[in-house]
């Protein structure tokens, strides 16, 4: 396989540094916020606050392999077995402070949380307002089964400004609209960066994989907004670029492009990669990191705050199993994939739920679809042996199809 | 040449020897723990029955479970593509194939020329596998060879609900405790599984002529379970 990309280890760095600020936000007199993944992040970025992701925290949580043992924690305090394992992750955390972070994550101020990716969010984040006896900004969005209404318009835009009024209430502070600007002109300026770095995979072969997606991923969830994010994808840009010129493939050899569909399976991220390496095949794109560019196309420039509303509505997860499924149709052809990896996520019902229909819908693909029955973090929902026969079979029929 | 093919299940191990286009012989153990030991034992029982020697052997391919615990296979290769080959080295017009394993059950496409086209397998749960029926076997005191036959006398199946190997063991006992005759409940269990088996057909789009392969096909009450639930006559290896 191809060396690692050398902008990881500067990611790693910045993700050190963003850490360790959070940790020690209260003596620099600035408050944290714990926000979803899909949450409007960039209000918080105006106002100098420090966005926490219990979610980016699980997904450490599984690449650790403490997921399995952190949800019989909290199934123990009476969660059921089906619930979300970030959801049980972070329950757990905040009790025991387990953590690949020493400590656990910062305790919050304060919690916003947007039902834009789940349900499961809201109940998630009701329990831990009342743990940490915090206020709690629900952005609720409205489910784009067919189109965005000019009711669901002016429902999303109405909360944008409570949620402005709230972020004022409870740092006692006016809220900047000028820096919000900047802030909104450089969020919109990173998930275009971010698009580009996904479509350097478009050669062949792709300078990058899925699993590389999955950790550069990290910056355009967390920091969007900031300065910092820009300038890392621009270096990371430069560097896959540089390789595409060079004709430097991430996968040695790489024969078959693939395309993977839900979150990662975390614990099983360097096992997944060289078994598919093993069979010259590159997942070339995947469903999941498209999600933080998605929406580039409904975010005004000049108007980030009266347009990310919708935005923040139409993303992958909040839209119809049609949209999603047309979503996929366009990377098969736009990345040239020969299969489809589909992976049932037991945490994630949004994602997995709708995985039958979009086989369904994919019809006239002509596509293998594999589907890998597994979990993001729990690895008792997972079983090498039944993955691998899978996956080994999936790429003879593959290889079967080439000749 | 003498080529060897040796598929090391969940449960069984079983070895065939080809000579040509002819089979030389057969034969069949169970796994036990260790898939590595129980693929010496099954070489070296096979050649002594075939009375060969290892140098006779032109290629070995090794497929299922433990294919890979094969050090003196030529190739390992999934089940999915050595039941394609199989069904259409013997029965070169059927287009899907339906396979019960132990841990496995698997639903294939052939296209015309034998090759795989798309296949499916169940999900992580035992339900709808050969264990199922094993484990059901050994609830209704029958011979796992019997079972089918069992299922066959049935008038009126009872309806078995639970869709889970462990739930319906006790739904089972309970419905012997009401008194239901063994022949329904067992045909019921058939049901059962031909239904959950028939709804993975569906999935990935029947193609007749339907074939099964494997173990299970000789189950004539599942079979005959399967052949009414997808109206389809259901062709079975001569094997």
């Amino acid at each position: 396989m191809a060396e690692r990309l050398k902008a990881t280890r500067k990611m790693k760095s910045i993700m050190k540094w963003y850490y360790i600020e959070a940790k020690y936000a209260r003596y620099i007199g600035k408050k944290v916020a714990w926000i979803t993944s899909g949450g409007p992040v960039e209000p918080l970025i105006a106002m100098n606050i420090i966005p926490v992701y219990p979610e980016n925290h699980g997904a450490m949580i599984g690449a650790s392999k403490m997921g399995g043992r952190m949800s019989e924690f909290a199934e123990g305090l009476g969660y059921s077995s089906d619930v979300c394992s970030y959801t049980k992750n972070d329950i757990t955390s905040s009790i025991t402070k387990e953590s690949p972070i020493k400590g656990g994550l910062p305790e919050p101020d304060m919690l916003i949380c947007s039902n834009n990716i789940c349900g499961t969010v809201l109940k998630w984040y009701e329990i831990q307002a009342r743990r940490f006896n915090v206020p709690l900004f629900i952005y609720d969005t409205p489910f784009v089964h067919t189109e965005f209404t000019d009711e669901a318009r002016g429902y999303v835009n109405e909360q944008t400004k409570e949620y402005i009024k709230f972020l004022e209430k409870h740092t006692g502070k006016k809220f900047n609209y000028k820096k919000m600007q900047k802030v909104g002109k450089l969020s919109l300026e990173a998930m275009r960066l971010w698009k580009n770095v996904l479509e350097t995979a478009e050669h062949k072969p792709s300078p990058m994989t899925a699993f590389d997606a999955f950790f550069h991923l990290a910056l355009i969830v967390t920091l969007r907004g900031k300065k910092v994010v820009v300038k890392y994808y621009r270096e990371l840009l430069k560097e896959l670029e540089e390789r595409n010129r060079n004709n430097i493939g991430a996968v040695d050899n790489e024969k078959y492009r693939l395309l993977w569909d839900n979150l990662p399976i975390w614990f099983r991220m360097r096992w997944l990669s060289e078994k598919f390496a093993s069979h010259q095949a590159a997942l070339v794109a995947d469903t999941y990191t498209q999600a933080w560019c998605g929406v580039i196309d409904y975010i005004d420039e000049n108007d980030f705050l009266g347009s990310m509303g919708e935005a923040y509505t139409r993303i992958h997860l909040n839209v119809g199993v049609d949209q999603m499924a047309d979503a996929i149709k366009r990377f098969i052809k736009q990345y040239d994939v020969d299969g489809l990896v589909m992976h049932s996520n037991r945490s994630c019902k949004p994602y997995s739920f709708g995985q039958y229909d979009i086989q369904n819908l994919l019809q006239d693909e002509d596509i293998p679809v594999l589907m890998i029955e597994a979990d993001m973090t729990d690895e008792r929902k997972f079983s090498e042996s039944q993955a691998e026969a899978r996956i080994d079979a999936f790429m003879e029929v593959i290889k079967q199809r080439r000749k | 040449m003498i080529s060897l093919g040796i598929d090391i299940g969940s449960l069984t191990a079983k070895a065939v020897l080809l000579e040509e286009n002819n089979i030389l012989e057969k034969h069949l153990i169970p796994v036990g723990y260790n898939s590595k030991k129980a693929g010496d034992k099954l070489f070296d029982e096979l050649l002594q029955k075939a009375g060969i020697r290892q140098e006779d052997i032109g290629k070995i391919i090794s497929t299922g479970y433990g294919r890979n615990s094969i050090d003196f296979a030529d190739r390992a290769v999934t089940e999915i593509i050595c039941h394609g080959k199989g069904i259409y080295f013997q029965m070169p017009h059927i287009r899907t194939i339906i396979d019960i394993g132990g841990q496995d059950s698997k639903v294939i496409v052939l296209d015309k020329n034998g090759n795989v086209a798309n296949f499916v397998m169940n999900d992580k749960c035992a339900a709808g596998t050969g264990r199922f029926l094993d484990v059901m076997a050994r609830a209704m005191e029958t011979e796992i060879h019997e079972f089918g036959l069992l299922a066959l006398q049935s008038k009126n199946p009872s309806k078995i609900s639970s869709v889970c190997t462990v739930f319906a063991e006790s739904e089972i006992i309970s419905l012997v405790a009401k008194g239901e005759n063994r022949e329904d409940i067992t045909s019921g269990i058939h049901l059962s599984i031909a239904r959950r088996i028939a709804s993975m057909v569906k999935r990935l789009g029947m193609i007749p002529p339907v074939a099964m392969s494997g173990g299970v096909a000789l189950n004539v009450g599942l079979v005959d379970a399967l052949e009414n639930i997808l109206e389809t006559k259901i062709e079975t290896t001569p094997f």
